[in-house]
């Protein structure tokens, strides 16, 4: 355990001790919170390809889902005051809190439920949840609190995928600009480039947010971001992408810095089509040779974490994995011998041009060199790297970083770039959607988790660290900012 | 004293022949212009032909730009027709020129908003940045040129000479990052950057906000002006006519007044132009550190994004302000100097 994983817990104990109601007048409860972040949203409607910056900015805070992910990384009900499932597993019945109201003025009822799910399932929704819902065959609407959702499958996570779901007023029209939602905050003002600001909803049906206003301030530079939060221009920043800037934050009593969990995983996919990558001894070579420790703290110091599959800690169906293919380079030239490679082999990295896969890449390639397998670095851009790798599959190996929570389903498509085929694992990702209770759920899930550690199905280098640092005078925001999410809330801020 | 009596009795004698004289000279600077307009508008179509070429030599496709992670082959399609990226390259180069030539640069993939309303919007940073700056520029470097040429001999003005060769020698993001540390992390005197919520409205905010990279553009840009000004004197200074000047009975700073700055300015307005175009552009480097909303930040994060019709608006209507300008130095020359009148630089 590291010191910052200690200020996490102090932090977590202060905001428990000292949160909302223990001393009113420990806070302002008309502050604005100035939250400086470098993902600022294109758009602010979730579904036409905003950026994870309208999830950081509107989940929670201006748009509600029927659930919500905690920061925790658990699903609970949020307009939703009810629900039942039917026997088959197939039908949904939801009953909606009372008493919600939109930020102009109207109720809550079933019907903007049932046209904001067919939002995010529309034909041209640009939603990543879109597949998930795709099981959905109909919504009915009873009468205004009650909601009917039939599914064509079993479909265990259907809470979680709802949690994506903002509830939009049905009369809201085009939102790329404007919003209609139930959050504790209205959309004042949203400046392009520079700021968006919110304020608080005096009609919102829950407890009241501990502060009066947020106003996001978005910069295209992390150093720009820093100096902000520096001079006192900023109150917090939402995720560090870099250990350099930490230094003069670390050491300083006027500044708070939290390592939280993240999802965003580094990762060497092979393409697992072509050879050599279709022998698993092979990747679990290259996973040996692979000094993972090195290289994350090369890259971010003391901070982040070692994982030995694509599942993150916060995960459900985590299980530490890393003693699978630990960095082993003399088992690794056995293992490559064995294989029918010897004298090792070459490949080309299709690695992306910015940060951090072309020093991930150097690295990998002095790492393999070590055991006779040369590395020929290519660096791409994120464009060509949709086409090549994502969409053609042409390509030998590639860097990338995947951000979601709960992605290991992946794994369960063998039309996914990396190719994975391994039909006891699809069997299990199916199985698990399937399954009757969230205990078997995560029983298929983490028994699938097992099966491509040990096929070593990609080499996964490292999970990100998710830090905030924040001016000592602030505390109770989200320390993990799973899904991108940034509830402020809970925020206080002291004089 | 001589030289201007003559002049002055020239003056009163030939007014009608010099309202004649003004005339033709209107018509000789129409004619200029008119043929100087021409020109600009075939670099503008050379102009938009490369935009058209470059931006389609970048690999990938266009249409990817609208889809994440999890696309189907059906979506894949859409977007390539939404984008207009299954067509023929002919068909989509004379759609686009179509468009440019009635102003509309279409929507933007990402943000969904019109390219040109947002370029307006962004216009209000990087407009005044650039103005401010270049002005901030000419204030340092018009008397400091001047003085650094007429005082060459003098420890001061050799000093001025150094100290813009190390200006020029400065990469300008490097001045930003220098004086945010100065005046905004140790001092406190300034922000370190952005820009209001609502932008003019709150006019002093923001004002405040323009003063360090306004400064950072005009001390890099008035280093390298400086130098052209310290040599356009120079050239004045050996000049027959100002000798003339002198030996007519002008004094010095009358005669340099009155024939060297009208000398020495054609060729410092054609440098002013290109350097008005650099200031431009600097603008859109120093929005970066100063994570000011303006164009540069606009073309930096659509680049990222693959947001082609945001790439090609904001090159597209830079392009056109850099022709402009080159445009208006031309001009301005030719109203300055009528030896030039009646021939094309283009």
């Amino acid at each position: 355990m590291r010191p910052t994983k200690i200020l996490l817990t102090a932090a977590l104990l202060a905001s428990v001790a000292f949160g909302p109601g223990a001393l009113a007048q420990d806070y302002d409860p008309g502050a604005t919170i100035r939250i400086g972040s470098l993902y600022e949203p294109q758009n602010l409607d979730n579904t036409a390809g905003a950026g994870q910056g309208i999830n950081e900015a509107f989940n929670g805070n201006v748009y509600e889902g029927l659930f919500t992910l905690t920061d925790a990384g658990s699903v609970e009900p949020v307009l939703v005051e009810d629900y039942a499932v039917s026997e088959d597993g197939l039908t949904y019945t939801f009953t909606l809190r009372e008493g919600v109201t939109f930020h102009s003025g109207e109720p809550l009822t079933s019907a903007d439920v049932k046209y904001s799910i067919e939002r995010v399932t529309a034909e041209d929704s640009r939603s990543s949840r879109k597949r998930s819902l795709s099981t959905i065959t109909g919504i009915e609407t009873p009468d205004e609190r009650t909601v009917v959702i039939t599914l064509s499958a079993r479909s265990i996570s259907l809470p979680y995928n709802l949690s994506y779901v903002w509830i939009v007023n049905d009369a809201a029209g085009d939102i790329t600009s404007a919003e209609d939602g139930t959050g504790p905050y209205t959309l004042d003002e949203w400046r392009r480039g520079s700021a968006l600001a919110l304020t608080r909803f005096d009609d919102y049906w829950g407890e009241a947010p501990t502060n009066g206003a947020v106003l996001f301030q978005y910069f295209t530079d992390a150093t720009a971001l820093n100096n902000a939060l520096l001079t006192n221009a900023v109150d917090i920043v939402t995720s560090v992408q870099s250990p350099d800037s930490l230094a003069q934050f670390a050491g300083n009593p006027q500044f708070t810095v939290t390592e939280g969990a993240s999802t965003t995983k580094e990762l060497l996919a092979y393409n697992d089509r072509v050879a050599p990558f279709d022998n698993v001894q092979v990747r679990k070579a290259l996973a040996r040779a692979t000094d993972k420790a090195r290289l994350l703290n090369s890259i971010w110091g003391e901070y982040g974490t070692l994982i030995g599959s694509f599942v993150p800690p916060t995960d459900p169906w985590y299980v530490d994995l890393t003693g699978v293919d630990p960095y082993d380079p003399e088992s690794a030239r056995e293992l490559l011998a064995e294989a029918g490679y010897p004298d090792g082999f070459e490949f080309t990295l299709d690695t992306p041009d910015y940060d951090p896969h072309p020093i991930v890449a150097q690295f990998l390639q002095s790492e393999y060199a070590k055991i006779g397998v040369t590395v020929n670095i290519n660096i791409i851009t994120a464009n060509e790297w949709y086409t090549k790798i994502y969409q053609e599959h042409n390509f030998e190996a590639t860097l990338q970083e995947h951000v979601n929570h709960r992605d290991i389903v992946f794994y369960g498509n063998p039309d996914f770039y990396w190719g994975y085929n391994n039909p006891e694992v699809v069997q299990l990702i199916a199985d698990s959607e399937a399954a009757s209770s969230e205990e078997e759920q995560t029983e298929k899930l983490t028994e699938a988790n097992r099966i491509i550690a040990e096929d070593a199905a990609s080499n996964w280098l490292y999970l990100y660290p998710q830090i905030v640092v924040s001016a000592a005078n602030v505390t109770g925001y989200p320390v993990n900012g799973l899904n991108s999410q940034f509830f402020a809330y809970d925020i206080q801020k002291s004089n | 004293m001589n030289h201007r009596r003559r002049k002055g009795r020239w003056f009163r004698s030939n007014v009608g022949a010099m309202i004649l004289g003004v005339l033709s000279e209107a018509t000789v600077i129409l004619a200029y212009t008119l043929r100087r307009t021409a020109i600009l508008l075939v670099s503008l179509l050379i102009a938009a032909t490369v935009l058209f070429v470059l931006l389609r030599l970048l690999p990938g496709d266009p249409a990817n730009a609208l889809l994440g992670v999890g696309a189907t082959q059906e979506q894949i399609a859409a977007a390539r027709a939404q984008v207009g990226s299954d067509q023929p390259l002919s068909v989509q180069f004379v759609s686009f020129l179509g468009n440019i030539a009635r102003l509309d640069l279409g929507t933007s993939f990402v943000s969904r908003a019109p390219v040109l309303a947002e370029i307006g919007n962004r216009m209000a940073v990087t407009l005044p940045l650039t103005l401010i700056g270049f002005a901030l520029a000419l204030l340092f470097a018009i008397p400091l040129g001047i003085i650094a040429a007429v005082r060459s001999d003098r420890w001061y003005g050799a000093a001025i000479s150094v100290v813009s060769q190390l200006g020029i020698a400065i990469p300008v993001f490097w001045v930003g990052i220098l004086l945010v540390w100065v005046f905004a992390i140790n001092l406190r005197w300034l922000p370190s950057g952005g820009f209001p919520l609502r932008g003019w409205s709150s006019w002093q905010e923001a004002a405040t906000g323009m003063v360090l990279p306004a400064l950072t553009i005009g001390l890099v840009m008035g280093a390298s002006l400086l130098r052209y000004v310290r040599a356009a004197t120079l050239d004045v200074l050996g000049s027959d006519f100002l000798r003339t000047a002198r030996a007519l009975g002008s004094s010095f700073p009358e005669a340099l007044f009155r024939h060297g700055i009208r000398n020495g300015a054609v060729p410092v307005v054609s440098i002013l132009g290109i350097e008005l175009a650099s200031t431009f552009l600097g603008a859109v480097v120093i929005e970066r550190v100063f994570s000011l909303p303006g164009l540069g930040s606009m073309l930096l994060l659509a680049i990222q994004q693959r947001d082609y019709p945001n790439v090609q608006g904001v090159l597209f209507v830079s392009t056109l302000l850099v022709l402009l300008i080159g445009f208006a130095a031309d001009i301005a020359q030719r109203l300055i100097d009528p030896r030039l009148r009646g021939r094309v630089q283009p």
